[in-house]
């Protein structure tokens, strides 16, 4: 046994092993180690007990510190991800500092991933043992304070930031709100309908939307993107890039005159809202309800640019007709702004599969054939054809297949459910149905309908003479063999519960498209400092009991960028994330974990660290010429620690002595 | 659940022992992952928590051959992700060289480790343990703590008491 510290008193430690009801003491045979532990040296108690965490489990903890005058604590039960903090503060409670408490994790490291009771006990006993070890070393340390900046950003103006920004700046916080397109407002600013309760989503949006663009305590940068964030939790430094509009956000007023007067007489340009169905000039506000309502310039097609870069060959009719307000300039640069902000909530939303990743459904070879966000702007009284379901080539479809799961619990292409498809394919079969009389078609592979109202919602669609079939749609082709196919498309599917392969000839085929993390989904994670699922959306730090919070403290996720889900649920979400960070800002301070590094005597000064510091903390005193560490500055890492040729570094909480006496502890027999 | 009581009838009682020094950002959170959805795995690992792979000292890794341990395992974030910007690329550094050392020591390439996994994957926790477990198992003990007291044997004509020598090297 490597020697006690000799510059503390008797050591004296109390051991617990949590039963966990039966998660742990179902594998682990926790008396067992309870009484293998009462024999190592230290030890003054050691326990097994049925639930640590509960209430007597804490209570007992600090009865047994005061009585048994323990001065160590460990705790042999979860991860300490998950409740090292509730253990340090009820040995803090006992009057003990809190550092001097450990954790050995038996419950996700043991019990949880072995079978074999015998193998999992000692492996229990060995991890208690190294605890034993290092807890032997551990010091009282002391908890440092920062202070948190009030302000908040918001990065993605979807509804869930949106809502977010609201709840926050009503609550007399600033807010800074990002959004990368020309206007706020995300999907569903695109949504013709929501269901279940068929209300307009323009018509419950468009006032958060205003509400967001007119409130004094939110800072609105649309057509802008987060390009660097630096530092930590209370105190972030984040550079905002303003992409050029080439038009003065304060000064245009909206009246659209440069949009009547472009050179352009009509509209000839994919209009990215409408997803392509409508047309665009080259100056133009992305949708009628716009907010901010600035036009922009975009200069891939204006005449005054060529390929982006200003040429001003154009007779600028519309400056000409925007006047003294002189809102229009060609000269308009990217800019770069620098915010601090304490807290950061990332609502970046998510994308829609791309259908072209299943050529067997014909989208793009067959011009009837939609995307559920076409269908949903076709069907919008402000969308290409007002409302009117109109095919490409002007006809009104006679019978629509809808089909669902379009890359959705499918393993060739994303195996999750994207949990919206069922309601929304419902819901575009009552308008499309409302619109145009057709007959339609549902193929589905199971009708997912959890929500308040919308199983009843389903029932409804079943009166309303919807077709229902069920089975996974085979291919959508032109290949008629019957004179009834004849000029139309012919959805192939296995009914699966009549039994046999089906052939649904019908004008007009809406894939379902499911929802998917967006394209540069890691770029933003590693700009946040986040963590991605395996399929890509944002890691939530724990998925029950903190799903908007992340590994990154002061880090706050809501909405689609942690995974598919309906516009209540991302408002819940943006509440839950804007409630968190106010939590944090009102506190005012944060607390940092003490592991900080700091260099010993020893040092003699050969700068090999300076380099590994990736945040610059440490410096030479030019006096001691030794290395100093900057407390503010260090992260905790440790990599300076592991480099230094005479171990002259510390680390708080990983000290050489304790992880030495860890790894010893482990292999002692 | 089921759950043996005895050891494994038929072995010869001796599996690899490995040291698993994981990241608190990704690769530990990975294991807890691997816990909370029940991935079971070779009990033959036991994790050391550090806050970054940066931290792992290649004296910690010698030490724990030295201890009597068959391999060690060294778990940090994929390259670009680490939660402080560049330790585990300095981990990877420490472990060429570690690699190199422990060759001219005579240990094994394949005892040591370096792992890049993240927080999502519980599943690459479960399979590269059992991957060592099962290579390890081929190698064999190293066994370093009896090979010191035979080497301190071959000094000292009159050896002592095992028990002694057991004293002096965990000192």
């Amino acid at each position: 046994m490597i020697a006690n510290p000799g510059n503390q008193p008797e050591v004296r430690i109390g051991f617990y092993v949590c039963h966990c009801g039966h998660n742990i003491a179902g594998v682990v045979d926790c008396p067992a180690v309870a009484a293998y532990v009462a024999g190592l040296p230290g030890v003054v108690l050691s326990r097994d007990y049925k639930y640590m965490c509960s209430d007597p489990g804490q209570e007992l903890l600090q009865q047994d510190v005061r009585e048994h005058r323990l001065n160590r604590v460990i705790v042999a039960s979860c991860s300490p991800l998950l409740h090292e903090h509730t253990f340090r503060q009820a040995t803090a409670a006992a009057g003990l500092n809190p550092f001097l408490c450990h954790m050995v994790n038996l419950r996700e490291h043991a019990a949880w991933v072995h079978t074999d009771r015998h193998a999992a006990t000692e492996k229990a006993k060995a991890l208690a043992r190294a605890a034993v070890r290092r807890v032997t070393w551990h010091r009282a340390l002391e908890v440092k304070r920062a202070p948190i900046h009030p302000q908040v950003l918001i990065v993605g103006g979807g509804i869930a930031g949106i809502h977010a920004a609201l709840v926050l700046a009503e609550a007399g916080k600033e807010v800074f709100l990002v959004e990368r397109e020309p206007s706020i407002g995300g999907h569903m600013a695109r949504f013709d309908k929501t269901f279940p309760t068929l209300d307009c989503a323009a018509c419950i949006l468009t006032p958060k939307m205003s509400a967001v663009g007119t409130h004094p305590r939110i800072t609105l940068w649309t057509y802008s993107e987060v390009t660097k964030v630096e530092g930590y939790v209370g105190n972030f430094t984040v550079t905002v890039t303003r992409k050029p509009r080439y038009v003065h956000e304060d000064r245009c007023t909206g009246c659209q005159e440069c949009v009547a007067h472009c050179v352009y007489k009509e509209a000839k340009f994919r209009d990215e809202f409408n997803e392509g169905l409508g047309k665009r000039k080259p100056i133009y506000i992305p949708f009628p309800q716009a907010t901010p309502q600035v036009t922009l310039i975009d200069p891939l097609v204006c005449l005054n640019f060529k390929k982006g870069v200003l040429t001003n060959r154009c007779k600028q009719t519309c400056v000409e007709a925007c006047g003294d307000r002189q809102a229009i300039d060609f000269q308009q640069q990217e800019e770069y702004l620098q915010i601090k902000v304490g807290t950061i909530l990332v609502t970046t939303g998510f994308q829609t599969f791309d259908v072209r990743r299943m050529p067997q459904y014909g989208y793009g070879t067959f011009p009837n054939v939609y995307t559920a966000l076409e269908v949903e702007r076709l069907v919008n009284a402000s969308g290409p054809t007002g409302g009117e379901v109109l095919l490409r080539d002007g006809r009104r479809p006679g019978a629509i297949g809808i089909v669902h799961c379009v890359g959705s619990r499918d393993k060739k292409t994303n195996r999750w459910c994207s949990r919206v498809c069922c309601m929304y394919s419902l819901k575009l079969a009552h308008l499309l149905k409302e619109h145009s009389g057709a007959e339609v078609y549902n193929f589905y592979i199971d009708l997912r309908t959890p929500g308040k109202g919308y199983e009843e919602f389903y029932d409804k669609l079943n009166t309303e003479g919807v077709h229902f079939i069920r089975g996974r749609v085979g291919e959508v082709t032109d290949w008629a063999v019957t004179p009834e196919e004849e000029g139309k498309l012919v959805i192939r599917v296995e009914d699966t519960l009549a039994g046999f392969v089906r052939r649904i000839p019908v004008d007009m085929v809406v894939l379902s498209t499911g929802l998917e993390p967006r394209h540069d989904a890691q770029a933003v994670r590693r700009m946040f400092n986040m963590s991605c699922g395996t399929e890509g959306f944002f890691l939530e730090r724990h998925p029950k009991l903190a799903p908007v919070s992340t590994f990154t403290d002061g880090v706050f996720i809501a909405g689609c960028c942690q995974g598919p889900r309906d516009i209540p649920d991302t408002v819940a979400q943006a509440g839950a994330a804007a409630a968190e960070a106010l939590a944090l800002i009102d506190r005012g301070y944060v607390e940092q974990e003490p592991n900080t590094a700091h260099v010993l005597d020893d040092c003699s000064g050969c700068k090999s660290c300076l380099p590994l510091c990736p945040y610059a903390a440490i410096t030479i005193d030019p006096v001691s010429r030794k290395a100093v560490i900057n407390e503010a500055l260090c992260k905790g890492c440790g990599t300076c620690v592991a480099s230094c040729p005479s171990g002259s570094i510390g680390q708080h909480l990983f000290e050489d002595d304790e992880l030495l006496n860890e790894i010893a502890g482990v292999l002692a027999e | 659940m089921t759950a043996r009581t005895e050891p494994p009838a038929g072995s010869s009682g001796w599996t690899p022992r490995i040291v698993a020094f994981f990241c608190n950002w990704c690769t530990y959170t990975a294991a807890d992952l691997a816990g909370v959805s029940r991935l079971k795995h070779e009990p033959n690992a036991r994790v050391i928590r550090l806050m970054c792979s940066g931290r792992v000292d290649p004296q910690f890794v010698l030490e724990a051959f030295a201890h009597g341990a068959d391999g060690v395992l060294i778990g940090g974030c994929h390259p670009g992700d680490c939660h402080y910007a560049e330790g585990n690329y300095k981990m990877l550094r420490r472990f060429r060289l570690l690699q190199r050392t422990l060759r001219q020591l005579g240990i094994e390439e394949s005892r040591i480790r370096l792992e890049w996994i993240s927080a999502a994957e519980g599943e690459k926790v479960k399979a590269v343990v059992n991957d060592m477990v099962h290579q390890l198992t081929v190698l064999g003990p190293l066994n370093l703590p009896g090979r010191f007291r035979e080497w301190d044997g071959e000094l000292e004509p009159s050896t002592p008491s095992a028990a002694q020598e057991e004293s002096i090297h965990a000192s």
